[in-house]
């Protein structure tokens, strides 16, 4: 078997990243094809190993939960790059600068006088059923009005190769590191193309990071004191915390290891109690605080919600950002940018059907064996329905569902996700591939350079996820009015 | 400093100084057993003995046989202490504490458990064990030269070391006990003399020791002036003095040490009062016991003062 780069056939009916047709690369993966053409398979197969070599090296993994324990597994990982002409980048991060602007306005608004909701443009059954609004955080106003400082969206690329949001991820998005590993990685394996081509960096996350949790500061001090906020160990994105602390020089801490005085937080140390100024959480609203939310909760620290209201510390996300962080906010969104802005969006949302409203959840019900239907607040792929996958009977006990709890479902035509060539083996196959960019928002606004790009291994598979067997590529923005 | 990052900093050096002790513990047993006169019976049981892990080893293993033991010390992942299960437990330290030492030390570790996974077993045979053993002692030479090259010497350091020496002298003490139990098993033997001097040459080679005492000291090896070595010379990095001096030294820079120093203090004035080094058979066995359970009360003391107040 060889790997036969000029007869590389896109699927039909999706675009292909790197393809225009068989065996045409689109101009900013020219130079990236021409390159991978010029090794023998030995070289790809050696470079394919080093990257697997490095992963392990790295200890790059994340955490399966299963019935028989929680698995670290090594970093699934594709060595051809995905890559995207940077002309088209710039116009889709202004378009995600401007949605997460948007819809921290509209969480401020929320939380104070809800304009929205009176002016008639979003109903108010989003706010009275929705999961993730938290009446303790209304009239409290965080540093620059902004809830959601770190939002990972997930893009997709139609047929038509224009790339659609398919859902904004606003409580604690992840993601990040790998895509900052992912890069480090190619680096080691391809480092000749980084000379050849224009590829733009992506490393300045961690600092930008770093900037924005600083200027949420309490204390205006040379050096607030910034830690990260973990579940611990067993959290699938436990990696992630700690690349993120140790980038940043910001601890990583646990709840036991902070505490609440007088309505100051404090991190226990070996030279006593130290206060801290603000706090990248990672573990949901309800575990935040057992003072306030779920009593049961050993991962928050009680008193926390007193601190942060008190504005003693800052939190990022704050609490209650994840009211935006809903499919079915998500389908009002352009309608949110209009109200707020009053601008037309610039990235587009892919069309969505709401089963709260009689006549979209009629057609929906008619026609579940083309949509698909996702629950309004779940993350990672869990409790969806593919209908062209799904048996007659699981299509059946999903109307159940639906019926039954209306405002929890959205429905949306299944995509023809973009694909981009993916070594199987030592063939060359194309796979379907999503992209998450992070946002971060706080003073200032910044969108990382493209972002993860997740890919489904399985054949024909649409589920990107880690935790059901997707994998993933390094992203690259090229600039093709650069020396070309 | 967290508390809790300060904690398993400590154990990671305790950890990686006892991966390296354990394989350098095993090496000097293979080696003994080569240059002992025939017909001297010495028992690789003894290993365990050492270690105070009859128990554990007797749940799951009928024959104290080298292959047994070999295994049971390398590559079993029952018995708590180890080198896997050390490493794992270094693993799970460093993991959670990766922000504080050099970005390298995490790929050197993980390194390090795959050789280790891959090797293993290869050691229950003698023919692949030498290099297996080399392999792992070799492993954490490395990361403790990177942590001495490149780690700022901020307080992560000093508890870094302080879990070091603090092993590394209960180690010492235990590589000692394995002298002594040797040197008995053998004093009703025919050759029993020159048993005598390889036991305690090899005694000097598990800790890297031998040059250095011969410089030193200048004359042939022998049982008491070995055993003062490594117990009292100031110089050799490896020496219970010198362990507790580095103790002393880090503590002291650490916040809120008084407790620690006047403790360590203490230990330093006496512990090397009335040593029979005439006497090197069970009177030194026990006072070598007495010393693991005053480093055992050493490290209690950090636990109230520093992790868990």
């Amino acid at each position: 078997m060889t790997i036969n780069w000029s007869d590389y056939t896109p699927a039909d009916f999706y675009y292909d990243e790197l393809y225009s047709s068989t065996g045409n690369p689109r101009k900013p993966a020219r130079r990236l094809v021409a390159y991978l053409k010029s090794l023998r398979d030995e070289e790809i197969e050696q470079r394919r190993q080093a990257a697997e070599a490095t992963i392990r090296e790295m200890g790059v993994t994340f955490t399966v939960y299963t019935e028989e324990g929680n698995i670290d597994r090594a970093w699934p990982f594709d060595i051809i790059p995905r890559t995207i002409a940077k002309k088209q980048w710039d116009k889709t991060a202004a378009g995600l600068k401007q949605r997460l602007q948007a819809l921290n306005l509209f969480i401020d608004d929320l939380y104070h006088d809800q304009k929205i909701l009176k002016d008639g443009i979003v109903p108010d059954y989003i706010i009275k059923q929705s999961k993730n609004f938290r009446p303790e955080c209304v009239g409290v106003s965080p540093p620059f009005g902004v809830w959601a400082h770190i939002c990972g969206t997930d893009l997709v690329r139609d047929k038509d190769g224009e790339f659609y949001v398919l859902e904004d991820n606003l409580r604690v998005p992840s993601g990040v590191a790998y895509m900052l590993e992912n890069r480090a990685i190619t680096k080691r394996v391809l480092p000749d193309l980084f000379e050849k081509i224009h590829i733009e960096p992506i490393n300045d996350y961690c600092e930008r990071l770093f900037d924005m949790l600083t200027s949420l500061s309490p204390r205006k001090v040379k050096q607030p004191v910034v830690v990260v906020l973990t579940p611990g160990i067993y959290n699938s994105a436990y990696f992630e915390h700690a690349f993120l602390a140790q980038q940043m020089g910001a601890e990583l801490v646990e709840g036991s290891d902070l505490v609440v005085q007088d309505d100051c937080v404090f991190m226990k140390t070996v030279a006593g109690l130290e206060r801290v100024d603000v706090i990248y959480r990672r573990i949901d609203d309800t575990f935040l605080d057992p003072e306030v939310f779920n009593p049961e909760s050993v991962l928050g620290v009680p008193g926390l919600m007193r601190a942060w209201r008190a504005g003693n510390v800052g939190l990022a996300n704050a609490p209650g950002a994840g009211v935006a962080d809903d499919k079915v906010v998500y389908a009002y969104v352009p309608q949110i940018i209009r109200y707020y802005l009053d601008q037309d969006p610039i990235v587009p949302n892919v069309e969505t059907f709401l089963c709260f409203d009689d006549k979209q959840r009629e057609y929906v019900l008619a026609n579940l064996d083309k949509l698909v239907v996702k629950p309004a607040n779940e993350s990672g792929g869990y409790g969806m329905l593919i209908g062209p996958h799904a048996t007659k009977k699981e299509r059946a006990e999903f109307a159940e569902l639906i019926k039954a709890n209306p405002r929890n479902y959205i429905a949306q035509p299944t995509l023809a996700l973009s694909t981009a060539p993916t070594l199987i083996g030592n063939n060359l196959e194309p796979r379907h591939l999503d992209l998450r960019p992070f946002i971060l928002q706080s003073s200032d606004i910044y969108v990382t350079t493209g972002g993860l790009t997740r890919v489904a291994m399985r054949k024909g598979s649409l589920v990107v996820n880690s935790s059901q067997g997707g994998g993933s590529k390094d992203t690259w923005v090229v600039d093709t009015e650069v020396n070309y | 400093m967290l508390s809790k990052v300060a904690e398993r900093i400590y154990w990671t050096a305790r950890y990686l100084e006892r991966v390296e002790n354990t394989a350098r513990l095993v090496a000097v047993y293979t080696n003994l057993l080569l240059d002992l006169p025939k017909g001297v019976n010495l028992g690789w049981y003894n290993l365990v003995r050492l270690s105070c892990l009859e128990d554990s080893f007797m749940e799951r293993y009928k024959v104290q046989d080298e292959r047994n033991v070999v295994k049971f010390l390398l590559a079993d992942e029952k018995n708590p202490v180890s080198v896997v299960s050390s490493l794992n437990m270094l693993r799970e330290n460093l993991r959670t504490t990766r922000d504080v030492v050099p970005v390298e030390t995490w790929e050197l570790i993980n390194e390090l458990s795959i050789f280790v996974s891959e090797n293993s077993t290869k050691a229950q045979s003698r023919g692949q064990r030498h290099d297996c053993l080399e392999g792992i002692i070799r492993g954490c030479q490395r990361i403790n030269g990177l942590l001495y090259g490149t780690m700022t010497h901020d307080e992560a350091w000093d508890f870094l070391r302080l879990g070091r020496n603090l092993e590394r002298a209960d180690m010492t003490t235990r590589l000692l006990d394995a002298g002594c139990a040797a040197i008995l098993q053998t004093e009703s033997h025919d050759g029993a003399v020159n048993a005598r001097q390889i036991i305690w040459g090899n005694v000097l080679r598990s800790v890297g020791g031998e040059q250095s005492y011969r410089r030193k000291l200048r004359s042939a090896v022998q049982g008491s002036d070995v055993a003062r070595y490594l117990l009292e010379d100031p110089q050799f990095p490896r020496t219970i003095r010198h362990c507790l001096a580095a103790i002393a030294d880090s503590a002291a820079k650490l916040p809120r040490c008084e407790p620690v120093t006047k403790a360590i203090k203490d230990f330093q004035g006496k512990v090397f009062k009335n040593v029979d080094y005439d006497n090197l058979g069970e009177p030194m066995r026990e006072y070598l016991n007495e010393v693991q359970v005053e480093l055992g009360q050493l490290h209690a003391v950090f636990v109230r003062q520093w992790f868990n107040y």
